[in-house]
């Protein structure tokens, strides 16, 4: 079983930064008519922040992470780890994280890493992170993920468009001697990983001028081979199922006593499914803060987004026990307990 | 597993659906009253109550009811 504890790291800080632009749902050009409000009820998004053509998911990490260093006044040469946590790189040669190591002036002593994960990433990046941190020798890391999901699907698809915003975070990570155990539990059902992806792109089905071109699956579901496909159902039934195992699993095996936990966080899928995962493991809704009404599902962005846009303040001023939960893409999910005290906590950044 | 029962759980996820509509030779997915939001429902039902984790191809591939309750019956 993928259960696993770290010693000895903390985490001190996280920003988040989105774009300026905004996509309202009730206006999208994608539904007929009644079906936007039925599709906000339904799913509690209202708006995303949604990048432009002009602005890279690096941009919003880059913003996000000069905030968080200079509030927590660390000397760029004490960074000694950066990793990107995303499926939207710059390039596809090299890893962002090289570039990102560049443009945030790091030290060439810095060791960098790429994790090509979705929704599940911040809880995999942090716990890959932190696992390189525990040791002791590299003692302060940078963790930079999120998403271009907007711009990885295809605007015309009413299956994708209601659903995703954009948003990059900076979480700053440190090796701390005697700091709370952070508590993983990790799963992978790779099976059925055609319930979100991109078909064409990769060296599988590489770009071709068929894949370009523009298809219709049905009524306001146009879209291209190289745009992300979502079976909804698929990954509906997949969240209500899983994210609530994987809680009780972490619970069960590091005995912890969820109803004692200050904060329990969600990857922001949509309304339904969260309200669904949240009422099988029987926490309250005033545990359970969401940003899904201005957001949207933001992928690996959602649960740091979530910390940053509701509870900024509350996460500067006290300490707290937290559990999170991510699940989506690959499919795969993650989940982690964990302790903040008093981190650096900024309210969001609009690029 | 009952498929009275089924169909009774599976009625509860309509919004206003009269019990005696569904019978297991009826084509749900042709109801004026089905939508996705429904089908969400379904599987979430089916979650429930019968520990059973339905696919948008269970649904896909389904034309009545019966058809739906074997999937689940098979996987219980």
């Amino acid at each position: 079983m993928a259960y696993l504890s770290i010693q000895n790291v903390a985490i001190r800080g996280i920003a988040a930064c989105v774009p300026p632009a905004i996509d309202e749902n009730l206006t999208a050009p994608v539904f007929i008519e009644g079906e936007a409000e039925r599709v906000i009820a339904q799913t509690g998004i209202e708006r995303k922040h949604v990048l432009t053509d002009d602005i890279l998911v690096s941009d919003l990490y880059q913003r996000a992470a000069e905030e968080l260093i200079e509030r927590l006044g660390w000397e760029k040469d004490s960074i000694d780890a950066l990793c990107v946590v995303s499926l939207s790189p710059d390039y596809l040669e090299p890893p962002t994280a090289c570039i990102m190591q560049d443009r945030l002036g790091l030290p060439e002593s810095c060791l960098t890493l790429d994790m090509n994960q979705g929704c599940p990433g911040w809880v995999n990046g942090l716990a890959t992170l932190s696992s390189l941190l525990s040791n002791g020798s590299i003692l302060r890391g940078i963790l930079l993920n999120g998403d271009a999901s907007t711009l990885l699907s295809s605007s015309q698809d009413k299956e994708c468009r209601p659903l995703f915003g954009d948003a990059g975070i900076a979480t700053a990570i440190e090796y701390v001697a005697g700091a709370p155990e952070m508590q993983f539990e990790f799963g992978t059902r790779g099976k059925d990983f055609k319930a979100i992806w991109r078909e064409a792109g990769g060296l599988r089905a590489p770009i071709t001028e068929e894949s370009l071109q523009m298809k219709t699956y049905g009524e306001h579901v146009v879209r291209r081979d190289i745009d992300c496909v979502m079976d909804g159902m698929s990954v509906f039934a997949f969240g209500i199922s899983v994210a609530p195992k994987s809680v009780k699993s972490l619970c069960e095996h590091f005995s912890i006593d969820l109803e004692k936990t200050d904060k329990f966080l969600m990857h922001q899928a949509n309304q339904y499914m969260n309200s669904k995962i949240r009422k099988k493991l029987k926490v309250p809704e005033e545990k359970a803060p969401m940003c899904l009404k201005d957001y949207g599902n933001t992928s690996s962005a959602s649960i740091p987004l979530t910390m940053v846009t509701q509870c900024h303040e509350e996460y500067e001023e006290r300490r707290l026990d937290n559990v999170a939960c991510a699940f989506g893409v690959g499919l795969a999910w993650g989940s982690v307990h964990f302790v903040t005290d008093h981190i650096v906590c900024p309210e969001v950044i609009i690029y | 597993m009952d498929i009275n029962q089924f169909i009774e759980n599976f009625t509860e996820q309509f919004d206003e659906l009269e019990a005696e509509v569904l019978k297991p030779e009826t084509k749900f997915k042709e109801l004026d009253e089905w939508s996705s939001l429904v089908a969400l429902s379904v599987i979430a039902m089916v979650d429930e109550e019968y520990d059973v984790t339905i696919k948008g191809d269970d649904i896909r591939n389904s034309d009545t009811v019966e058809d739906l309750f074997q999937i689940v019956k098979s996987r219980a």
